[in-house]
């Protein structure tokens, strides 16, 4: 292997920001003082918090320094499983900064907000376009939010009908988060074994629903990067016992114009818009996580929702049967405008975008089979998941493995998830990055594969690049320390 | 498409490495009748100059400063962020990196939400702050969740004059697993009345907000003592204006058990209503019931003082349905920038802006009571306040859309019994000029 990406340079030491500064100092101009004090009643105040001062660069340097120890998409490859790791466009940024979106205060009338009423009305439709579903609500500020609030959704139709149900089918192979959103609606989530092939099987669907299961909540493609090919009749068998079927698109960069999920049976789903829509994930968040059903669960829907009358748009509260609201205004509409420029950028071009998400996960697929085990040895859609059983003799573990990663200059995979695989290696390259890129990262995994065998010694001592070697977790949970 | 680095023989190689003729074969594992047929209809792809366009023409519909004078607040609030913050925003090393999961070279992320944890606890008077939630509204759901959780009980009470937005959340969480949300009436001072409380023992936690929805400054330290009356029940302080903390007494000096609202006005645009910061801090004693990402100091295997997530055992991934929250992630790029500016303002610099926002708002209160207006609560407020304005204002309200002012929002949809009633918002943003313009116009 040439000279590996990953290079130790000069980054700084930088204190807590309480640590620095000095009382009497200040970063930020204010405005010129027009109207005389008016002193507050002495009972009601306090001192001023108890903040640090800094100067403008003392700021700016704090921060730069802290930035420099981060690793992000822009940096290198980052191909962490099921969050789709993909290139944040610059155009995006700088359409949401526009003043008319930025400065846009949530209570404006109507008639003076229709730029980005019109603009969430038009995301809806794409939305809707991608999903084959008929309605969407833009609110949801987040993955786990979009399920809590399909899972309202479909408690409020179960309710409707005046059949109150209590559990929720839950898959093995579903996002984490599932059964905790599910159990805040007060369902008991109840698990569903995927088969052999690492897909559920309709038998087996078939023998866990009742006419007390509210529906299923399938992740479609699945955490094992395999399309559900059952999904179809499974629908047929939920429907047959009046449940519904919900699926979480986390994983909708693979199948973007290749499949509907409307005729697949999907009653309802939400999206990441910071995984498939290319909004930043942002250190953590925001995101947005739209929820989007059929036709018949639209008045379920959150509200006030964008309605368009006569050229016009403006929000309707009126829905007596929507679930309520999820949060205070209307949604991450910061982030929508990301994701809506995207759409705009792309077009039809979508589907290409997953076609080459898909060709990357096979790619690393075939290149990597024999580095690493593959549990599931199938075609796989955008991500696949290894396991560190060939490692297992060597006494090196998915961790180790990972964290040399780090050291060639690439952000370690998603590891331990999804749980069905015991010590999984969970790979999504996205379609961002190039053959080439691709081809370094095969060569870091052959070099630190080589090197478990070898000299594992390197990898339980790893990474030595960072600025900062591995983390005692024990103490810090143990004896939490979460303010200074 | 920029955004695709493969040519075409890149693609043909790499179908040719995995065994395939083409890009479609990659999808046998779909079945036929789960395909859809013929294209995405959707328009463009737009180049980026065409985008650029079609954006500015959507921005241009809007109505913000400076062309326009808008005197709005209730739970969003235009303050000035510095160009320090926005740029700083920019390192995409910050943006575009996910959560944490890996410490080693996610240190930057952490260190900062841990001073943001810090800073928190700092402004609200509280022991331990999460790493950020979605929003206010949420926020406080989430409080009275983890209320619900740690006393066992069903029913809380939340009052009146928490923003309608926010109850309405609250109504939403609380309904789905079944819990009872009770209203509490206010005064006519323009606070919340506690006195129809009655068997405090049935209620996990007793929610107010301050300032609340009407602008007023609760008296927290004497609804605290009432709340507390019941040794379980919790108090809960909610906020949708932070800065009001850089010159009232926080929450956790008069007594809050949890303290939450929203960070926006923390440096954050105001995009419409999101996204938005959600702040929350409790009590030492409640921290393993708390929802959210927490980030803990710690020292790596040098012994070097860094950072890392911790107390995941509350958390969805680990406890599933058990789990304190659904939550996954946090607002984190918010809470960032929130970290920036706090640190750019800073304590003294905190003081004097909220001391400022204070004052400019009485000014407008003053002036417009002068020109006939009349203030109907008399407790002391912030940075906005109600205004009763004669019969018949909906015109001038109307008309004062035309000249470009936007003079607060009727309180009535929310409060049908405050008919004439205006909630006006002034920050350190709007002029004495605009002020008095907007006195000129309503007393004339």
């Amino acid at each position: 292997m040439k000279e590996p990406l990953g290079a130790t340079g000069l980054v700084f030491n930088e204190s807590l920001l309480w640590e620095k500064g000095r009382k009497g100092r200040t970063g930020f101009s204010l405005p010129r003082r027009d109207v005389d004090p008016s002193p507050l009643e002495k009972g009601l105040i306090r001192k001023g918090p108890d903040f640090p001062d800094l100067s403008e660069l003392d700021a700016v340097r704090h921060f730069t320094r802290l930035s420099q120890w981060n690793f992000g998409v822009d940096s290198g490859m980052y191909p962490l499983g099921s969050c789709t790791m993909k290139y944040n466009p610059k155009t995006n940024e700088r359409q949401a900064s526009l003043p008319g979106f930025a400065a846009a205060h949530p209570l404006l009338p109507a008639d003076l907000s229709q730029g980005v009423l019109q603009m969430m009305f038009d995301l809806e439709r794409y939305l809707s376009e991608i999903t084959g579903l008929s309605a969407v609500s833009l609110q949801p500020a987040a993955g786990a939010h979009g399920e809590l609030t399909g899972m309202m959704i479909v408690r409020a139709f179960h309710q409707n009908a005046g059949k109150p149900r209590s559990k929720i089918l839950i898959p093995d192979t579903a996002h984490g988060t599932n059964p905790a959103s599910a159990a805040l609606c007060g369902f008991t989530p109840v698990p569903v074994k995927s088969d052999e092939r690492g897909v559920l099987s309709p038998e087996y669907a078939a023998s866990v629903m009742d006419e007390d299961t509210a529906g299923i909540m399938v992740t479609n493609p699945n955490t094992l990067g395999l399309f559900e090919e059952h999904i179809k009749e499974i629908a047929h068998i939920i429907h047959g016992k009046g449940g519904l079927v919900y699926v979480d698109g986390a994983n909708m960069n693979a199948v973007m114009g290749i499949v509907s999920m409307g005729d697949m049976g999907v009653d309802l789903m939400h999206l990441n818009l910071h995984k498939t829509f290319s909004t930043p994930h942002g250190g953590g968040g925001p995101g947005s996580g739209p929820v989007c059903v059929r036709k018949d669960l639209e008045p379920f829907l959150p509200v006030p929702r964008v309605v368009k009358e006569d050229e016009k748009y403006f929000l309707c509260w009126d829905f007596p049967k929507s679930i309520g609201k999820l949060q205070a205004f209307y949604g991450n509409v910061g982030v929508l405008v990301r994701a809506y420029s995207y759409i705009l950028s792309m077009g039809k071009e979508l589907k290409r975008a997953s076609q080459l998400a898909v060709l990357n996960a096979n790619y690393l697929r075939i290149k990597l089979t024999g580095i690493f085990h593959l549990p599931y040895d199938r075609p796989c859609m955008h991500e696949c998941v290894f396991s560190d059983k060939m490692q297992e003799q060597d006494k090196v573990t998915t961790l180790d493995m990972a964290k040399r990663l780090m050291d060639y200059g690439f952000h370690p995979p998603t590891i331990y998830f999804p749980l069905v695989v015991h010590g999984a290696i969970m790979i999504e390259p996205t379609e961002s990055e190039s053959k080439e890129t691709l081809d370094l990262f095969v060569e870091a995994c052959k070099a630190v594969a080589e090197e478990a065998k070898n000299d594992s010694a390197l990898l339980f001592d790893a990474p030595t690049k960072p600025k900062a070697r591995r983390m005692n977790e024990t103490e810090a949970a143990r004896r939490p320390c979460l303010a200074g | 498409m920029r955004y695709f680095p493969h040519t075409g023989e890149d693609i043909k190689e790499m179908l040719d490495e995995i065994g395939l003729d083409s890009l479609d074969d990659l999808f046998t594992p779909i079945p036929e009748d789960c395909r859809r047929d013929g294209d995405l209809e959707l328009p463009g792809p737009l180049t980026e100059w065409e985008l650029n366009a079609h954006m500015d023409a959507l921005a241009q519909d809007m109505a913000v400063p400076p062309e326009y004078r808008v005197f709005l607040g209730a739970g969003s609030y235009n303050h000035f962020i510095p160009e320090v913050v926005r740029q700083l925003l920019l390192r995409s090393e910050f943006y575009t990196a996910y959560t944490p999961y890996q410490p080693e070279i996610s240190q930057g992320t952490l260190q900062a939400i841990y001073e943001y944890q810090t800073l928190t606890t700092r402004l609200l008077g509280m022991d331990v702050a999460n790493a950020s939630m979605y929003d206010g509204a949420s926020a406080l759901a989430e409080a009275l969740l983890m209320a619900i959780r740690i006393t066992k009980r069903k029913k809380v009470a939340v009052s009146r004059l928490v923003h309608p937005f926010y109850r309405r959340v609250v109504q939403t969480y609380l309904t789905a697993p079944g819990y009872e949300v009770v209203e509490l009436p206010y005064r006519k001072n323009g606070t919340t009345d506690l006195s129809s409380l009655a068997n405090l023992e049935e209620y996990a936690a007793v929610a107010v907000q301050s300032p609340n929805f009407f602008g007023c400054i609760e008296d927290l330290e004497f609804q605290g003592k009432k709340v507390h009356a019941d040794q379980k029940t919790l108090f809960v302080v909610a906020f949708g204006e932070p800065l009001a903390y850089g010159l009232v007494k926080s929450p956790g000096e008069l007594g809050a058990d949890i303290a939450c609202g929203e960070g926006q006005s923390l440096g954050i645009p105001q995009s419409f209503g999101g996204p938005g910061l959600g702040m929350f801090a409790a009590r030492q004693k409640f921290v393993r019931s708390m929802p959210g990402r927490l980030v803990g100091r710690t020292t790596d295997k040098d012994g070097r003082p860094g950072f890392v997530l911790t107390l995941a055992t509350r958390e969805q991934h680990i406890r599933r349905e058990r789990a304190t929250s659904n939550i996954c992630s946090n607002h984190g790029l918010c809470a960032l920038a929130s970290t920036m500016y706090m640190a750019c303002v800073g304590g003294t610099g905190f003081r004097e802006l909220a001391q400022l926002n204070h004052d400019k708002a009485e000014y407008l209160k003053n002036g417009l009571r002068k020109g006939g207006a009349t203030i109907p609560f008399d407790a002391p407020t912030f940075n906005e306040f109600v205004v009763r304005f004669p019969a018949g204002f909906e015109e001038t309200h109307g008309r004062l859309l035309q000249k470009r002012i936007v003079a607060g929002i009727p309180v009535s949809p929310f409060f049908p019994e405050l008919s004439d009633h205006y909630l006006l918002c002034t920050t350190e943003t709007n002029t004495k000029e605009d002020m008095d313009a907007l006195i000129k116009e309503v007393g004339s």
